[in-house]
C-alpha cells in the first residue's frame, strides 16, 4: 500500500482537513471553534441547500433535500452517519473518523437536531475509526442524543443505504430493494437520515456559516503520482491541476479511474475536465466519493478494467440475477480480451450489456460495473482494439486470477490506528 | 395501481413476462426488471393493472407485491 500524505489545494482554507498528525481530541477542536453554536434546525437546512452540498459518499444527493425530508415528518426518527467506505481506492471517511472524530460528531449531532433525531448510530466497518468514535465519545460528558457506534464488516455493498439500515436492523449488510428509502422506513422502521460521514463532517462549517463561495471537498489521489494522497481541494478544478500541483506527476497521465470504482475508466481528456459533480457527468464520468486512481505507463486500461470487473464479479451482493451473471459475464469478456482471447463477437457483447444492464439491479453495484465496461470501451477504443489481437505485455504479467482489490489504500500512513500509536 | 419488483427475491422464473411482457423485461439469464419507464413510485397504465396483477398472483417466489395506497 502506497504511503499518503494529506494537503490542501493553495486556493482553499481547510475545514475537513488538519495538519496534525494523531487523532484530535476534544480540547483541540474545540480550541479550533468547535461545538460552537450556530444556526440550527430549519435555518440550518436552508443554509446547507445554499451551499449547494451534496452527499460525499458518491451519490451526490442534494443533502439539504434529504434532510428536510426527514426533518418534515412526525415522531421519533434516527441518524446513520455512513463512514463504512467501501470503495477500496478511498481513504476519506476512514481519515475522518481517526483523525477528526469530533468533527463528525459535531456534524452529527447538529444533523440530528435539525431533522429531530433522538438516536444517532455511526456505522463503519474500520476498527481504527470505531476506537477512535469512542475515545472521541468518552470526552464528552453530556450529549443531546443517544450515540452508538455499530461496527460492521467491511464490504463494497455494505455502505449502501440500505444495506446500513439492514445491518443495523439485524440483518445482513446487504441492500434492499427500494422503495422505502430509509427516510420512508429506516432503522427500526423510523424515518431514518443516512448521510455520509464527510457530508456530516461538512456541517459544522455550514452552520457556522463558515462556508465561503469556493466549497471544498476531499481527494484521494492514487496512482502513478509521486505524491498520492488525501487533498482538500475546491469544486472545480481541473483534474490535470490536481495530478500535478498536489500529485507531482510531470505531464498527463495514461488515464484514470474515477469515483473510486463506480465511475470507471477516464482517458486522458480527463487532464482539462473540471472535478465537479456535473461537468463530469456530462462528460460521461463522474466525482463520486471523490477517489481518483492516476494511470501510468505501467497501467494498461483493459487490464484494469478485467481487475476492476472481477471485482465487482466477486464483492456483489449475490441478490440480484441480473447483477451476479452481468458482472460475472463482464468480467469474463473483459478478462479474456486482456489475455488477446476476445474478438469483435464478444467486445459486441460486452458493449450490449454495458448498455442494458444498468438500472437492473436494487442497488447501484450493477450500474458501477456496467460503467466499467462502457467506459472502457469509450475512452480506450484503440487499446481494446490492440487487445483483439494480442495482449499486451502488461497484462501478459497481470494475475488476472488473483481476487484483488485494485488500487485499494488504507489511511494508516496518515492517521494510525490509535493502537499502533501506543 | 403500483407494483413493486424485488430483484433481491427474484429467481428468473420468468412468469411476469410471460404474463405482463409490457411491464417486465428479461435479461438473457431470466431475471426480471420492470420496463423502461415504469417505476414503483408510479401508477400503472390502466390497461396493464390486468396483466400485471396476473404476474403477481403467478410469480413463484413471490417478488411482485402491489404497493399500499398512500393516504
Amino acid at each position: 500500500m502506497p504511503t499518503l500524505t494529506t494537503g490542501a489545494h493553495p486556493a482553499v482554507r481547510p475545514r475537513l482537513l488538519r495538519g496534525q498528525a494523531g487523532r484530535e481530541d476534544r480540547t483541540a477542536y474545540e480550541a479550533a471553534g468547535g461545538y460552537q453554536p450556530g444556526l440550527a434546525g430549519a435555518g440550518l437546512i436552508a443554509a446547507v441547500a445554499a451551499s449547494g452540498l451534496r452527499g460525499r459518499g458518491g451519490g451526490a444527493f442534494p443533502a439539504a433535500r434529504k434532510l428536510a425530508v426527514v426533518a418534515r415528518q412526525r415522531g421519533e426518527k434516527v441518524v446513520v452517519v455512513n463512514g463504512e467506505e467501501g470503495e477500496p481506492a478511498s481513504v476519506k471517511d476512514r481519515w475522518l473518523l481517526r483523525a477528526r472524530p469530533h468533527l463528525v460528531i459535531d456534524g452529527a449531532l447538529r444533523a440530528a437536531q435539525a431533522v429531530g433525531a433522538g438516536t444517532i448510530y455511526f456505522y463503519v466497518s474500520d476498527a481504527g475509526a470505531a476506537i477512535s468514535l469512542d475515545a472521541a465519545l468518552a470526552e464528552l460528558a453530556s450529549i443531546p442524543a443517544d450515540l452508538r457506534v455499530w461496527p460492521v464488516e467491511a464490504s463494497y455493498v455494505a455502505g449502501e443505504e440500505t444495506a446500513a439500515v439492514n445491518a443495523l436492523n439485524g440483518r445482513p449488510a446487504k441492500p434492499s430493494e427500494k422503495p422505502p428509502r430509509p427516510f420512508e422506513a429506516g432503522v427500526g422502521g423510523l424515518p431514518t437520515l443516512v448521510s455520509n460521514a464527510e457530508t456530516i463532517a461538512s456541517l459544522p462549517a455550514i452552520s457556522g456559516g463558515r462556508v465561503g463561495e469556493a466549497p471544498s471537498f476531499l481527494l484521494t489521489l492514487s496512482g502513478a503520482v509521486p505524491r498520492p494522497g488525501l487533498y482538500e481541494v475546491p469544486f472545480g478544478i481541473p483534474l490535470g491541476e490536481a495530478t500535478e500541483v498536489l500529485g507531482g506527476l510531470a505531464g498527463p497521465a495514461r488515464g484514470y479511474v474515477m469515483g473510486g470504482y463506480f465511475a470507471g475508466l477516464l482517458s486522458t481528456r480527463g487532464h482539462h475536465l473540471p472535478l465537479d459533480y456535473d461537468a463530469l457527468r456530462a462528460a460521461g464520468s463522474g466525482l463520486g466519493c471523490g477517489a481518483v486512481t492516476v494511470l501510468g505507463a505501467d497501467d494498461c486500461p483493459v487490464g484494469v478494467a478485467a481487475l476492476l470487473l472481477a471485482y465487482f464479479g466477486r464483492e456483489n451482493a449475490g441478490q440480484c440475477g441480473s447483477c451476479f451473471n452481468g458482472t460475472a459475464a463482464m468480467a469474463g469478456v473483459a478478462t479474456a480480451l486482456a489475455c488477446g482471447e476476445a474478438g469483435p463477437a464478444e467486445v459486441a457483447r460486452l458493449a450490449h450489456w454495458s448498455g442494458f444492464l444498468p438500472g437492473r439491479g436494487a442497488c447501484a453495484t450493477l450500474d458501477g460495473a456496467a460503467g466499467v465496461a462502457a467506459t472502457l470501451l469509450r475512452e480506450f477504443p484503440a487499446e481494446v482494439d490492440a487487445h483483439q489481437r494480442e495482449a499486451c505485455g502488461t497484462c501478459v504479467a497481470t494475475d488476472f486470477l488473483a481476487a484483488g482489490r485494485p488500487f485499494a489504500l488504507t489511511p494508516d500512513s496518515i492517521a494510525p490506528p490509535v493502537e499502533a500509536a501506543l | 395501481m403500483k407494483i413493486k419488483l424485488d430483484r433481491t427475491v427474484c429467481d428468473g422464473f420468468g412468469k411476469c413476462a410471460s404474463r405482463a411482457p409490457a411491464v417486465f423485461s428479461l435479461d438473457e439469464w431470466g431475471y426480471a426488471s420492470l420496463e423502461r419507464g415504469l417505476s414503483a413510485e408510479a401508477d400503472l397504465p390502466p390497461e396493464l393493472e390486468q396483466p400485471a396483477r396476473r404476474a403477481l398472483l403467478d410469480c413463484p417466489v413471490h417478488a411482485i407485491t402491489e404497493r399500499p395506497r398512500v393516504r
